[in-house]
């Protein structure tokens, strides 16, 4: 294998795990939540509503066959094939490209179902940032929807807008939040919202002398006031949680818990699987009714 | 009487010294320093004219950085100027009968109305977002691969229109390198952001009423594959004078010779 | 449910909101919108299923400019949408 040189600092590296202590032959209902989202897709799969399995990849160019490679390497090492799961639903952007799909559910209710799973019941509030959009989501004490919003035009307080940065300043993603913290004292933040203004500022604040820990500084804190805008809108009641690629950026994270006040939640499963898992726990809720157990 | 007006815009400072008619106009790049490239350009313009600053009785300032010169000297703008009100007098000066008055500058759009009396009736501004202004169409040029000078005439040979999707100027981006890889014509994509920028204008426009004639002024008006998209949006005829990107320094100029200091 | 449907971005706030608990369904607000911004579809809430208005997706990523022309810059502000449902489910955030 030749190994990669170039290094594309908006790169994630993709992974999959198995309940080792799990067998799927003692399981009465198996699902699967596929979500096909437009920069990674992720593949849950339950036994009894629990997880066993799960696979994160990056989105391809045809999302079909996205949907079909990231249940297989979830289920890859295991001998249970997609035919064999009882109800499949696919959510995400490209939810109704998911060919052995039962039924889709939007990503806001398997977000917020999710949510309940990774991070227990007591959940109120989900903040979903992904690559190409943010979401807000309020839920009641069974992970029902009370309001939500969706922001995919705009990529400033989206994973995108990190990108951008991370491209200009040179600095890996992944350790773009903990360079952000790197500061004495907090800078005023970018004064742009667009993410294309906001890298001509960033720009000009570079050249100015300032170092890449203060302008990270200054652009996370923006871009944290921004989502704490668009949070407000739905309202806020705790449990707080962060889910979405973005929920591994610290820099914006401890930023949003000063603004909002509020500590989120850690999660018990990776939150990036929240949208898959709360798909594969509406399969269940879907066998269930099949069966006439609901 | 001799007087200047500076537009300190985003991209570019661009000034017109006036005396009964234009004495002057120079155009520059604006760098790091807005306050040194106003004032490199205007002394420019002096020594071109062979004139002093003590020949120049007021400066009008507008433009997003008008507040970099005003009462800071070696400008030393005698008045400030809102960007509305100056591109309002400078297209009624190129052209007296104008009622809707169009300036697409690099951040900023304006669709401007004037009553029968050249007041202004009402505005609306368009800010804060590239997608809404010049800087939209520079961006997608980057991701063209070709010059923003090179777009105008690239869209006005395509032969197809097809729509984009996205609405903001990061995501356009990517949208722009698919079709690239679609094997869609850069012709036909120059014109599908041309078509979706003169879309976003032309709705805000319409919040005050276009009526004729209409007048697109500002930098993106140099852009001849924008006009035509704007004029099938509208569904109007729209003027373009010669110079538009001067017209707001043109009426700086003329607002400053009747305000007092 | 309080269904936001738009987006903010560095211009401002463009929400339209729709109360799915208080709308009925009627489709009043879909004929009275002119330029075709609403629509009727199906519930993917729930695995339940049902009908529910939503702004369209084509219009959710340019709501300020599909709705410039019912907001006037000046003069009196009559949203159609807004003023045709009985049940006052639709706001504007803007």
């Amino acid at each position: 294998m030749s190994q990669i040189t170039t290094q594309e600092y908006w790169r994630w590296p993709e992974y999959r795990y198995t309940v080792p202590e799990k067998d799927w032959h003692n399981a009465k209902i198996l699902t699967a939540g596929i979500d096909i989202g437009s920069v990674g897709s992720k593949a849950a799969v339950m036994l009894d509503g629990e997880l066993y399995a799960y696979a994160v990849i990056r989105t391809g160019g045809v999302s079909e066959e996205t949907a079909i490679k990231v249940t297989k390497w979830a289920l890859e090492g295991t001998d249970l094939e997609i035919e064999k799961i009882h109800q499949v639903v696919g959510t995400g952007y490209g939810r109704v490209n998911v060919p052995f799909a039962n039924r889709t559910i939007t990503e806001i209710a398997c977000h917020a179902r999710g949510a309940h799973y990774v991070y227990g019941p007591t959940v109120r509030t989900v903040l979903d940032i992904g690559g190409q959009d943010c979401k807000a989501i309020r839920c009641d004490e069974r992970g029902k929807v009370l309001s939500f919003l969706m922001n995919d035009k705009c990529a400033a307080g989206t994973g995108r807008g990190l990108e951008v940065f991370a491209d200009l300043v040179g600095i890996p993603i992944q350790d773009l939040g903990k360079v952000s913290l790197q500061v004495e004292k907090e800078p005023q933040p970018v004064s742009n919202t667009c993410v294309v203004f906001a890298k001509a500022e960033a720009l000009a604040l570079l050249r100015q002398g300032w170092s890449k820990e203060k302008v990270a500084a200054a652009y996370h804190a923006a871009m944290a006031d921004r989502i704490t805008d668009l949070l407000t809108r739905v309202g806020v009641s705790k449990d707080f949680v962060i889910t979405g690629g973005v929920s591994k950026n610290d820099g914006i994270v401890q930023r949003l818990s000063r603004l909002l006040n509020v500590k989120p939640l850690s999660p018990k499963i990776d939150p990036i699987l929240a949208g898959a898992i709360g798909a594969a726990l509406f399969a269940k809720a879907l066998q269930e009714k099949h069966l006439g157990l609901r | 009487m001799i007087t200047a007006g500076v537009d300190i815009g985003a991209k570019y400072v661009k000034i017109v010294l006036l005396k009964d008619k234009v004495l002057h106009r120079a155009k520059d790049v604006v760098g790091f320093d807005v306050c040194k490239s106003a004032t490199t350009l205007f002394e420019d313009v002096l020594n071109k004219t062979g004139l002093s600053r003590v020949n120049v009785e007021k400066v009008g300032a507008t433009g997003m950085g008008k507040n970099e010169i005003y009462h800071k000297p070696p400008i030393d703008a005698s008045s400030t100027i809102s960007e509305v009100f100056a591109d309002a007098a400078g297209a009624l000066y190129l052209l007296p009968s104008v009622r809707t008055v169009i300036d697409v500058g690099a951040e900023e759009g304006r669709g401007i109305r004037l009553g029968e009396n050249g007041k202004v009736k009402d505005f609306v501004i368009n800010e804060r977002c590239a997608a809404g202004a010049g800087t939209f169409v520079e961006t997608m040029a980057r991701a063209l691969e070709v010059g923003v000078d090179d777009m105008g005439p690239l869209s006005l040979k395509s032969t197809k229109a097809i729509p984009m999707n996205a609405q903001c100027a990061v995501f356009a981006e990517s949208e722009v390198v698919s079709l690239i890889h679609s094997r869609v014509t850069k012709e036909d994509i120059a014109r599908a952001i041309h078509d979706a920028m003169a879309g976003r204008i032309a709705s805000m426009v319409l919040r005050v009423g276009v009526e004729e004639d209409v007048l697109l002024v500002g930098g993106v008006a140099l852009n001849s594959g924008f006009l035509p998209s704007l004029k099938k949006e509208l569904n109007t005829e729209i003027i373009v004078p010669e110079f538009p990107e001067y017209a707001g320094a043109l009426g700086a100029a003329l607002i400053a010779k009747t305000m007092d200091e | 449910m309080k269904a936001h449907y738009g987006y903010k971005d560095g211009s401002g706030d463009y929400f339209i909101v729709i109360d799915s608990d208080k709308c009925d369904g009627c489709g009043e607000c879909i004929n009275a919108c002119p330029n075709g911004v609403l629509e009727l579809i199906l519930d993917e809430f729930d695995i339940e299923g049902g009908t529910m208005v939503a702004v369209k997706d084509e219009h959710r990523k340019k709501i300020k400019y599909s709705c410039a022309p019912c907001k006037p810059v000046s003069g009196e502000r009559k949203i159609p949408c807004v003023l045709s449902c009985r049940t006052n489910a639709i706001t504007h955030s803007w």
